[in-house]
């Protein structure tokens, strides 16, 4: 696949039709894949990669890439290209400027999981081929684990493999999967007394360190200035000095982004606490499916978001009373 | 010296300038007792009320948070109030996620004419609270007067 890809690079910036690349480069170890721009035809030969670690999603760099001059390529996995529909719903990406390159995706490696498969602390390099990775430690024996074993927690629970953008496509054309069955986690902290999920919940909140990466990754997140960043806040780019604070944070970015996160899941992907932040936006998602219908962000350019939609017959917000939800004792 | 002991709890009341901060003064004018735990912010329509302005509520001190506008349908910016409800159910469904009382926060559709109902609601509310005792879920212990 990465050479398919790097061709196609190279042919489009060779042809004139972009003038910048955006995909992914190797960080400091193999399993660390950064995204990046390249801009000459020598910068994608050399440094350009794809691979099963290739977990980030590029759309919310096109914020930026497409208001510089001449076009950006980017290659986007389905989810990803979710997230690109829905900012060029919001009219915050230009379409014009940017040529999307849809590639298949059958899910993405969590680095942490092969560790606990292979017992190495040290990976020297992993090879995919047919669903295998081929893991090479430093010290001992090689492993061959499949990839569906090691998949990073947003694609366990995969929601579709269409993509709902593109200009081109690479591999196949994918289906959105009906059972993915990714709000099973949320509906069994619902069926929870509200003590149990109290203490859930401190238990992952409390480990927070504020580093803002959920906020930085998140392709939902695009102020130009956040809320978070203002200094009479309180919070602005320090440690949670409170569990209030914790709380707050937490709430407030999931709520910013109802009606318009897709759910790639890139917030609890680059936690380096593993909170399970996408629980908290899948809850919005769930609340919303069953309270207001279904709704996919990203999906449809055309339909409202249901925030800034209503009915004259919407739910009472007295409703939380009565739907799901043990009491305590 | 004796000491009050008792808890009393503190009560915001987010009112809507055309609804229910009218109804709040018709409950004055009419002598309608309801508890002076509850104070009152105006503001300019329900849906100005922002889910921050509930936490930072909590934040400060309250040990309930209550929105009243004006019943749907007769919102003085004719849809205010609706989107207000898509928020505040989405809101509240989710401290409920988090295990925070759901009994701390409700929304009250209350007219101009509705005295009696803001002073009833109000005394239920304050009660509800009452018996729930001091927010501790939601509470930052920086603002707490020792």
């Amino acid at each position: 696949m990465q050479e398919i890809m790097k061709k196609k690079a190279l042919t489009l910036l060779a042809d004139g039709t972009v003038t910048r690349v955006l995909g992914w480069k190797r960080g400091d170890f193999v399993y660390d894949i950064t995204p990046a721009v390249f801009e000459t035809a020598e910068e994608v030969e050399t440094a350009f990669v794809y691979n099963a670690f290739c977990g980030s999603n590029l759309s919310k760099y096109l914020v930026k890439e497409s208001r510089k001059e001449g076009k950006t390529l980017v290659f986007l996995k389905p989810c990803d290209s979710y997230s690109l529909a829905q900012l060029l719903k919001e009219h915050r990406v230009n379409r014009e400027k940017v040529y999307v390159v849809g590639i298949e995706c059958y899910g993405k490696a969590d680095v942490e999981k092969i560790r606990d498969k292979k017992g190495a602390s040290i990976i020297r390099s992993v090879r995919e081929e047919n669903g295998m990775l081929s893991v090479r430690g430093l010290v001992d024996a090689d492993a061959s684990i499949p990839l569906y074993e090691v998949l990073l927690e947003k694609c366990e629970s995969c929601k579709s493999k269409k993509h709902p953008i593109y200009d081109e496509l690479l591999g196949d054309e994918g289906e959105v999967v009906e059972d993915c069955n990714r709000f099973d986690l949320v509906a069994r902290l619902e069926a929870m007394t509200p003590d149990e999920r109290y203490e859930f919940w401190r238990g992952e909140l409390s480990r927070c360190i504020r580093c803002n990466a959920c906020r930085n990754v998140c392709p939902a997140c695009t102020c130009e200035k956040c809320i978070f960043d203002n200094d009479v806040s309180g919070v602005a780019q320090k440690a949670a000095a409170d569990s209030f604070e914790e709380n707050m944070f937490h709430i407030i970015r999931a709520f910013h982004v109802v009606g318009r996160c897709t759910d790639c899941g890139e917030c609890s992907r680059v936690c380096p606490q593993h909170i399970p932040l996408h629980l908290l936006n899948r809850k919005f998602i769930k609340d919303i499916n069953e309270l207001y219908g279904e709704y996919q962000a990203g999906a449809d350019p055309d339909t409202r978001p249901p925030l800034v939609n209503y009915t004259l017959s919407d739910a009472e917000p007295s409703i939380v009373h009565t739907r799901g939800g043990k009491d305590n004792g | 010296m004796q000491v009050n002991t008792e808890f009393r709890p503190k009560i915001v009341a987010f009112c809507c300038n055309w609804c229910s901060y009218a109804g709040a003064d018709l409950a004055g004018t009419n002598r309608l007792q309801y508890p002076a735990d509850v104070k009152i912010i105006r503001v300019p329509c329900s849906c100005r009320v922002n889910p921050l302005f509930i936490l930072r509520a909590f934040q400060r001190g309250a040990d309930g948070v209550i929105l009243c506008g004006c019943h749907p349908g007769d919102c003085h910016y004719t849809t205010g109030n609706y989107y207000a409800r898509r928020r505040m159910t989405l809101l509240f469904s989710m401290l409920d996620f988090l295990g925070i009382e759901k009994e701390r926060t409700r929304v009250e559709w209350v007219s101009a004419a509705e005295g009696a109902k803001f002073a009833a609601t109000m005394n239920e509310f304050v009660e509800t609270v009452t018996k729930l005792g001091e927010n501790k879920r939601l509470e930052d212990l920086r603002c707490k007067k020792s």
